[in-house]
C-alpha cells in the first residue's frame, strides 16, 4: 500500500510542494485509486505484448530541410522574465 | 427559430441563398452569449477578433473551442492558473483548418483543468452548468463546448476526448459528439492530457453537421507522427438512411447494475427503432470492460505526469516562489508555482502517473497497464469480426448535481466506464441524443465501429435521427 | 597497510555524446547551427511549447546507422523512443526524449593500439539517438537560458568498461573520433561540443572480479582533459581505499583550473527517470536491406586505408598512420598517386613540406590553397633538376600564399637551378681559389670534401646551382683532370 512517505518521494519526483496536511489527503485518495487499480493483478497477462498506441503505425519520418524559425521577438512575448534575448530564471546552482 | 438555434447546414443554405449574412449568425450567437452565458458560463473569453466574414468560404459557421487548442496570439489555458497569460506563437492544426474553411471563432470554452474530470467543475475558473438543468453539471471534460451547443451559444464547438470528455457532455447536454478514430484528427496544437488517447472531435446539434465539421478537422498532418495517412471521405456522403441488413452488437457487460433504469428503457427504444429500420442486433461480450477504467487511469494518467511536467514557471505562464526558501531558489520555483498553479485533481493524477512509472512499480502498474490494453483492444477486434458496429449508452446516468461527486474522485471515474474502451482501442465513437429522463435532462445512446470507419457511425446514427425528434429540442432559458 | 597502488586495477567506461551534424534538428525543422543568437533557432516544438509534438529527422537516424554500422554494432529492426524524466530548466519539456530499452545500434567494438605493437578491441555496449538540451548561462543574479542547441540530434555512445588506464581511455576516443570523421556525420570539435565525454570509473584490487563502486566525471572539454581528469580522479579513489574508506558512488565535476574532480550532487538520492515509451512517436523498424545499404555505402574506414597504403603504396607504417589521421588528407594523397607513381616521396611532401605549412596556417589540406595536381607539379619540377629540394619549399609557401603555379613562381622569381656548365665553372673557378686545403683534401681521396665545396657553391648561387651538377664538374676537374 501506499505510504506517506511514498507520496512525499512521489511529490519530490513531481515537483510540486506539499504542505502537511495535503500528504494526508493525497496519501488517502491515491491509496483509494491504487486499491482499484489493483484488480488488473488478477488479470494473467504472461505473453501479452504492451500496447503504446492504439493504431500500428510505424516508421513516420520527416525530411532534413530547414523550415523558418520562430522570429524572436514572438518567442519571448511569452517569457515570464527575460534578458538579452534569453530566458531569465533563478541561478542554477551545480 | 432563431438563427443560433439552427444547424449550420440550415444556416449555410440560407447564407449561400443570400437570405443571411454571417454577420447575421455571429451576432446572433453573441446577443445569446450575452443573455445567458453569465448563467451557463460555458466560456472563458470570447474572441473579439474572429476571422472576416466570408459568405464564399465553405463553411462561415460560429464555433466555439475548447480552451486547450493553441490559437495564435489569443491565451490558451486549460482552465488552469498555471498557463494563465500564456499566449501561443502559433495556431493548432486544426485551429488552422478552421480559419482556412471560413469559421468564425467565437471563443474558447471552459472545462476541467487539464481534461481532468468528467464534470467540468475542476476549471479553475468556475463551473459550467448544464444549460437543460443549472443545477446540474454538463458533463466534461469538454463541459463548456457541449453546454455552448446546447444552450446555442455557438452552432458548433471543438472538444478533445481522452477517456469520454466528448461524448459524456455531449450525453448530459443532448448535443451530438464524436471521438474520430485515434490518429484521424491532428492533435498538433492541442494540449496533451495522455498523448496516446487524446482526440479532437466535433459537438453539433444534428449528425449532418458532426459529418460536415469531421470533414473540415480530418487528415493527416506531418506535423503530427500519430496522426494517420488515411485518405478522408466525404462524411456527408455516408448519410444514406438505410441500415438495413446491418449487424449491430449489444455487449452485455454495459448493462451493469449502475445503469440508470431511465437511460436503459430509452436505449431499449432506440434498438427498436434501428431494428425496426432494418438493422439486426446481437448480443455481444467485451469481456475485458471492467478492467477498463483501472488501465485508462494507470495509462493516462503517466502520460499526462509527463506531458504537465513542461508547466514549471521556467518560461511561460505562472511563475511562483514561496516567501521563505525552502530548498534551492530554482526548486522552489518548481514546486511552489506547480503548487499554486494546478488543482487538486491536476496534483492527483500528476502524482498517480508519476507513481506509476517509478523505480519499482513499472512493471506492476504501467507495463501491466499497457498489456491490458491490448486485451481490450482484441475485444473489439473481435467483436467486429461479427458486428458492423456497438451500441451502448453514453454514460450510466443523467447529468449529476454540480458537486454532488466532486468529494469522491474515485465515483467520478467510474461515470467514464462506457466511454474509456474507445480511447484504449483507439476507435470512433459518438454519442447522440436518444432521449430525455422525467425530470427534462437528456440521455445518450453511443455508437462504436472499427478505426477509420467513421461513415458507418454516421450511417447508423443519421438513420436514427431522422427517424426520431430528439435533435429537435432545444434549451429554453426563463 | 600493505597494499600498494600497483596491487590495484583501473576500470574505466566511456560515454560520448556525438552532435550529429544534420541540416535540421532531431524533431523539429529549425536549423542545426552553432553560435547564434540566442533563442533564434527555435520553433514551438525545440521550445516544447505546449501543443507541439516532435517528428523523427530522417537524417539523423540514417547517421547513427551509419556511425553504427562503422563501429560494428548490430542494428535493431525494432527501434523506439522514450521518455526520459527529469526537471532541469535546459530542458523545455522536463523530458528528454531517447532510447531506452531499444537502442538503434548495440554490441559493436573498436580496436586500440596496445604498446607492444598489437591491438586491445574495446567493446561498445550500445548507441542511441536522442535530443541535447539547451545552454544556461550563469550570471550573478541568474541564470540565462538558451534553447538554440535545444533538439540537435545526439548519439549516445556506450562502451564497455573495458579500458584499463587513462591512456587506454585516451586512445579510444582518438579512434572513435577518427572513425566518426570519416562517416560526415559529426564535426567532432569537442570545443564546440560536438563531442561531449562523460566517463565512469572505478578501481579493484587486481584479479578481482566484482567491480568497485564507480564515480562519474563530467565537464571535461578535450582529450587530454579526459586523461588528465582520470588520472587524478584514479588516484584519489586510491588514496581513499588505501585510508581505509569507501569510494561514494557520486557525479564529480573536473575543473580545468584547479585540476581536480568536484563532486556535484553527492547528496541527491540515485534518479528516478521513469522511462516510459514516448507516446508522440511511433516506433520504427529498420530492414536488413537498409543495414545492406548503408554498409555498401560507407567509406573506406581508417584502419583498412592504413593497411592498404602500406600494401599499395609502400609507405612505412609510421607515414601511412600520419597520412590516414585526415579523411581529406588520405583523399589528396590517393588523388596524387592517380597522377604521380611515387608514394614516398608524396607521403614525404604531405607529412613534411605541406603539413609545415598547414600547421603555420592553422588549417585544413582542403583550406590551403593546394591541389593534388599543383603539389605533383611541384615533386615534378624537382625530378627534372629544375629547382632543388631547399628551393621547392620556398615555391611551396609562395604557391600558398599567392594561389599561384609552382611553374609560374619559379619563371617570375627567377629560381630555375642553373645546370649550364659555362656559368657552374666560373662558379667553381672562384671555390677552387677560395678553399684550396678543401681542394687538396679532395685530391688526396677524401670524397666527403666535395660536399663541403657543393655547399658553399649554393650559398653563392642563392640555392640556384644544381647541386648534383655542381659536384660532377668539382669532381672532373680535380680528380679527372
Amino acid at each position: 500500500m501506499i505510504s506517506e512517505d511514498d507520496v512525499k518521494y512521489v511529490a519530490g519526483l513531481s515537483r510540486i510542494y506539499l504542505q502537511d496536511h495535503e500528504v494526508g489527503s493525497l496519501q488517502k485518495d491515491l491509496e483509494k485509486i491504487i486499491g482499484y487499480v489493483e484488480k488488473l493483478q488478477k488479470l494473467d497477462v504472461t505473453d501479452i505484448e504492451p500496447t503504446s498506441h492504439a493504431l500500428p503505425l510505424t516508421n513516420v519520418f520527416r525530411d532534413d530541410e530547414i523550415k523558418p524559425s520562430l522570429d524572436r521577438t514572438e518567442t519571448m512575448k511569452i517569457a515570464v522574465d527575460q534578458r538579452d534575448g534569453a530566458f531569465k530564471v533563478p541561478k542554477v546552482i551545480e | 427559430m432563431n438563427l443560433n438555434e439552427l444547424t449550420a447546414h440550415e444556416l449555410i443554405d440560407q447564407i449561400s441563398s443570400s437570405q443571411i449574412s454571417p454577420q447575421d449568425v455571429h451576432k446572433s450567437v453573441r446577443d445569446q452569449i450575452d443573455a445567458v452565458d453569465s448563467k451557463v458560463k460555458a466560456y472563458l473569453r470570447l474572441n473579439d477578433n474572429p476571422q472576416n466574414y466570408d459568405a464564399a468560404s465553405p463553411y462561415p459557421i460560429p464555433i466555439a473551442i475548447k480552451d486547450n487548442m493553441c490559437m495564435q496570439g489569443i491565451e490558451t489555458t486549460c482552465a488552469s492558473k498555471i498557463l494563465q497569460g500564456f499566449k501561443s506563437p502559433y495556431d493548432a492544426t486544426v485551429i488552422r483548418k478552421l480559419k482556412d474553411s471560413g469559421a468564425i471563432l467565437v471563443g474558447n470554452t471552459n472545462m476541467d483543468e487539464f481534461a481532468f474530470g468528467s464534470s467540468t467543475e475542476n476549471s479553475a475558473f468556475g463551473p459550467t452548468r448544464n444549460p437543460w438543468n443549472l443545477d446540474c453539471v454538463p458533463g466534461g471534460s469538454s463541459g463548456g463546448s457541449a453546454a455552448a451547443v446546447a444552450a446555442n451559444e455557438a452552432i458548433w464547438s471543438i472538444g478533445s476526448d481522452t477517456g469520454g470528455s466528448i461524448r459524456q457532455p455531449a450525453a448530459f447536454c443532448g448535443v451530438v459528439g464524436l471521438k474520430p478514430t485515434y490518429g484521424r484528427v491532428s492533435r498538433y496544437g492541442l494540449i496533451a492530457f495522455a498523448s496516446s488517447l487524446d482526440q479532437i472531435g466535433p459537438f453539433t446539434k444534428d449528425v449532418r453537421d458532426s459529418a460536415m465539421l469531421l470533414n473540415i478537422i480530418a487528415g493527416y498532418d506531418p506535423m503530427d507522427s500519430t496522426s494517420a495517412d488515411v485518405p478522408v471521405p466525404d462524411y456527408t456522403k455516408a448519410l444514406t438512411q438505410d441500415v438495413s441488413g446491418l449487424k449491430i452488437g449489444i455487449p452485455k457487460e454495459y448493462f451493469i447494475d449502475g445503469l440508470d433504469a431511465e437511460v436503459k428503457a430509452a436505449i431499449d427504444e432506440s434498438i427498436k427503432v434501428l431494428k425496426d429500420c432494418g438493422a439486426e442486433f446481437v448480443e455481444i461480450s467485451l469481456p475485458h470492460t471492467e478492467y477498463a477504467v483501472a488501465t485508462y487511469y494507470i495509462v493516462a494518467t503517466a502520460e499526462a505526469s509527463s506531458n504537465l511536467a513542461r508547466f514549471d514557471g521556467v518560461q511561460y505562464g505562472l511563475r511562483s516562489f514561496p516567501e521563505k526558501v525552502r530548498k534551492s531558489s530554482l526548486i522552489d520555483m518548481y514546486e511552489e508555482s506547480r503548487d499554486q498553479g494546478f488543482g487538486p485533481e491536476s496534483k492527483r493524477r500528476i502524482m498517480l502517473g508519476t507513481y506509476s512509472l517509478s523505480s519499482g512499480y513499472y512493471d506492476a502498474y504501467y507495463l501491466r497497464g499497457l498489456k491490458v490494453r491490448t486485451l481490450i483492444k482484441n475485444d473489439f477486434e473481435k467483436a467486429f469480426e461479427s458486428v458492423d458496429a456497438i451500441l451502448t449508452p453514453t454514460s450510466p446516468t443523467t447529468a449529476f448535481k454540480v458537486g454532488e461527486r466532486s468529494d469522491d474522485p474515485l465515483s467520478m471515474y467510474l461515470s467514464d466506464i462506457f466511454t474509456i474502451s474507445a480511447n484504449l482501442a483507439g476507435i470512433p465513437a459518438m454519442s447522440m441524443p436518444c432521449g430525455f429522463s422525467q425530470d427534462g435532462l437528456p440521455i445518450g445512446l453511443q455508437l462504436l465501429t472499427k478505426a477509420f470507419d467513421e461513415e458507418m457511425l454516421f450511417r447508423i446514427a443519421h438513420t436514427y435521427e431522422q427517424n426520431t425528434e430528439w435533435h429537435k429540442r432545444r434549451t429554453k432559458f426563463n | 597497510m600493505t597494499t600498494t597502488q600497483t596491487q590495484f586495477e583501473t576500470v574505466i567506461g566511456l560515454e560520448v555524446h556525438v552532435q550529429l551534424s544534420t541540416h535540421t534538428k532531431m524533431f523539429c525543422s529549425c536549423q542545426n547551427i552553432f553560435g547564434e543568437d540566442p533563442n533564434t533557432q527555435v520553433c514551438p516544438v525545440c521550445l516544447g511549447l505546449p501543443g507541439s509534438l516532435p517528428v523523427v529527422n530522417k537524417k539523423a537516424l540514417e547517421f547513427a546507422i551509419r556511425i553504427g554500422c562503422a563501429l560494428g554494432c548490430k542494428i535493431n529492426s525494432f527501434v523506439k523512443f522514450d521518455r526520459k524524466n527529469y526537471y532541469y530548466p535546459d530542458c523545455p519539456k522536463n523530458y528528454q526524449i531517447s532510447q531506452f530499452d531499444k537502442p538503434i545500434c548495440y554490441e559493436g567494438a573498436i580496436d586500440i593500439p596496445t604498446e607492444d605493437g598489437t591491438h586491445k578491441t574495446i567493446g561498445i555496449t550500445r548507441a542511441h539517438l536522442e535530443e541535447d538540451a539547451g545552454k544556461l548561462v550563469h550570471a550573478d543574479d541568474c541564470s540565462l537560458v538558451d534553447y538554440n542547441r535545444t533538439g540537435t540530434p545526439l548519439l549516445e555512445i556506450v562502451s564497455e568498461p573495458d579500458m584499463r588506464s587513462p591512456q587506454e581511455a585516451y586512445d579510444y576516443l582518438q579512434k572513435l573520433k577518427l572513425i566518426l570523421s570519416y562517416l560526415d556525420v559529426s564535426d567532432c570539435d569537442m570545443e564546440k561540443g560536438s563531442l561531449r565525454c562523460d566517463a565512469n570509473v572505478s578501481i579493484r584490487e587486481m584479479g578481482a572480479t566484482e567491480f568497485g563502486t564507480k564515480t562519474e566525471l563530467k565537464n571535461m572539454n578535450s582529450f587530454k582533459a579526459v586523461r588528465t581528469a582520470l588520472e587524478y580522479e584514479i588516484n584519489r579513489q586510491h588514496k581513499v581505499v588505501l585510508s581505509g574508506d569507501k569510494v561514494i558512488q557520486e557525479t564529480l565535476l573536473w575543473d580545468e583550473n584547479k585540476m581536480m574532480t568536484v563532486s556535484m550532487r553527492s547528496k541527491e538520492a540515485a534518479h528516478d527517470y521513469r522511462y516510459f515509451p514516448e507516446p508522440d512517436l511511433v516506433p520504427f523498424t529498420v530492414e536488413q536491406s537498409t543495414i545492406d545499404e548503408v554498409k555498401h555505402h560507407l567509406p573506406e574506414l581508417p584502419e583498412p586505408k592504413l593497411n592498404r597504403f602500406i600494401d599499395e603504396y609502400k609507405l612505412s607504417e609510421y607515414d601511412a598512420t600520419i597520412i590516414i589521421q585526415e579523411r581529406c588528407k588520405a583523399n589528396f594523397f590517393e588523388d596524387c598517386l592517380k597522377i604521380y607513381p611515387d608514394g614516398k616521396k608524396v607521403s614525404n611532401w604531405l607529412n613534411g613540406a605541406v603539413l609545415q605549412e598547414m600547421n603555420a596556417r592553422k588549417s585544413e589540406i582542403t583550406d590551403i590553397n593546394l591541389t593534388p595536381e599543383r603539389l605533383v607539379e611541384l615533386i615534378k619540377k624537382v625530378d627534372d633538376d629544375t629547382i632543388s629540394n631547399l628551393v621547392a619549399k620556398d615555391v611551396l609557401g609562395m604557391m600558398l600564399d599567392s594561389g599561384k603555379s609552382s611553374a609560374e613562381i619559379i619563371d617570375e622569381k627567377g629560381l630555375a637551378q642553373v645546370s649550364d656548365d659555362g656559368a657552374l665553372d666560373a662558379l667553381i673557378d672562384e671555390l677552387v681559389n677560395e678553399h684550396q686545403n678543401i681542394v687538396e683534401q679532395i685530391k688526396a681521396g677524401k670524397d666527403s670534401a666535395v660536399g663541403f665545396l657543393v655547399g658553399q657553391a649554393m650559398k653563392k648561387s642563392q640555392g640556384k646551382a644544381n647541386p648534383k651538377k655542381v659536384g660532377e664538374l668539382i669532381k672532373r676537374r680535380l680528380l679527372d683532370g
